[in-house]
């Protein structure tokens, strides 16, 4: 089965492993992922005055660019592009006024945009169209024994109108995590945030944040940290340096896309989910 | 004939913010949730909730030149939290608007460090800069 996807800015860039890793899985599982063609960055934020409309142009032309595909969903994989993709829609479901105002703004687009396409995340086609009995009966390598917080950060659950799960206690990918014979390890920052974009303009209060989750997780007794937001990803990951930096005592933990890690669990070759680009090196736990 | 048209006072800081937010601020009533949960307080110098009671009270000033309006990570927390449904991410990016429309810069790339830009993720520059700068 093919569905359009929507890489979005840092998948083609430093979230490669997320890209590669994306490809290899979805393809494994019985899942084309086919490029959406000419698309363009969604602007990674959804534009929350009500005045704003020309930042919903960008979101909305990819979903353009999917109904010209004839095709009515597109999957995406990045946190922020789905959030800043699915509030831009159900805003134009939801209001006529704006609907046509944008429309008018894009006018040399052929088709015009009423709210139709169904986007989708990644972690939801594995749940709701692949399955997890059949994702449980293509492990290759079951990871017993490894234990996994997954990290869902903030955009992918609020607001609760665009949440893939529950807001508050989401399980989704905790059961994902089961399939691969790995234990999840619930911990109690797993849906904080991160401090997301403050990483450019306040580097201290992520590295404050990133030592508060990376070390609850260990704390709970995870061995290695899963999310899927390649921001979320890079402050977790790369901005541990720093905390370690500041903090001499602590110790690193891997953090992986959701998507290496169930790599990993199907027997993919390694070249495959590019191991190489996560900062703290994760090749030790598959030792 | 000419029709002399007198504004007597110029719209509010509250008014500004209500109709760019779409939020009635009166509807809060100061419980604190929102800055029970918020990620980013300890890099604030208004709590959340103390900016809505600033905005109604008319410490304009106070509110516009806070940390805290840039210290908001929009993570949506405090909105999904609230006993009274007031979407204080958007107060939040009112405020932020106000300032960026008058084209002030928070942060700018000409300030980034040759290796912030190299190590930075594409997706971090873009959501920042949309966010504090004009």
């Amino acid at each position: 089965m093919e569905i359009p996807y929507y890489p979005g800015c840092t998948l083609k860039t430093t979230a490669k492993n997320f890209d590669d890793s994306a490809f290899a899985v979805y393809k494994k599982l019985g899942i084309e992922l086919k490029e959406l063609p000419r698309w363009n960055c969604c602007g990674t934020v959804y534009s929350l005055t009500s005045d704003d409309l020309m930042h919903h142009l960008a979101p909305i032309r990819n979903l353009i660019r999917v109904e010209e595909q004839g095709a009515d969903q597109v999957v995406t994989l990045c946190s922020m592009c789905y959030n800043t993709l699915a509030q831009s829609n159900l805003r134009i479901q939801q209001n006529e006024e704006e609907r046509d105002k944008l429309n008018e703004f894009m006018y040399k687009e052929k088709v015009k945009y009423d709210g139709k396409v169904k986007v989708l995340h990644g972690l939801t086609v594995l749940r709701d169209m692949v399955g997890y009995d059949k994702i449980k009966s293509q492990i290759k390598k079951p990871l017993d024994g490894l234990k996994v917080a997954a990290y869902y950060g903030c955009l992918l659950l609020r607001p609760k109108e665009v949440c893939i799960d529950d807001p508050e206690s989401p399980t989704i990918m905790e059961d994902l995590i089961r399939t691969t014979g790995a234990e999840a390890v619930p911990f109690p920052y797993a849906n904080e945030c991160c401090c997301s974009y403050e990483t450019v303009s306040n580097k201290d209060i992520v590295i404050e944040r990133t030592r508060m989750i990376t070390q609850s997780a260990q704390a709970y007794g995870a061995d290695v940290i899963i999310t899927s937001c390649p921001l979320c990803e890079f402050n977790l990951d790369n901005r541990q340096k720093e905390v370690r930096k500041k903090y001499p005592d602590h110790v690193d933990i891997p953090v992986l896309y959701y998507t290496q890690l169930l790599g990993k669990a199907l027997g993919l070759p390694l070249k495959s989910l590019r191991f190489d680009l996560n900062y703290i090196n994760p090749r030790e736990l598959f030792k | 004939m000419k029709v002399k048209l007198k504004i007597d006072r110029e719209e509010s800081l509250r008014e500004k913010v209500e109709e760019l937010s779409g939020e009635n601020l009166l509807k809060c009533y100061q419980c604190g949730r929102c800055s029970g949960g918020c990620p980013s307080i300890a890099s604030m110098d208004l709590i959340p909730n103390q900016v809505n009671r600033y905005i109604m009270l008319g410490l304009d000033e106070e509110v516009l030149n806070s940390k805290t309006i840039w210290a908001c990570a929009s993570c949506f927390t405090c909105s999904q939290r609230c006993p009274k449904g007031v979407n204080l991410p958007k107060i939040m990016e009112s405020l932020r608007q106000i300032r960026i429309r008058k084209n002030v810069d928070i942060v700018s790339v000409d300030e980034l460090t040759p290796k912030e830009r190299m190590e930075l993720p594409t997706i971090a520059l873009v959501s920042c800069l949309r966010k504090m700068s004009s």
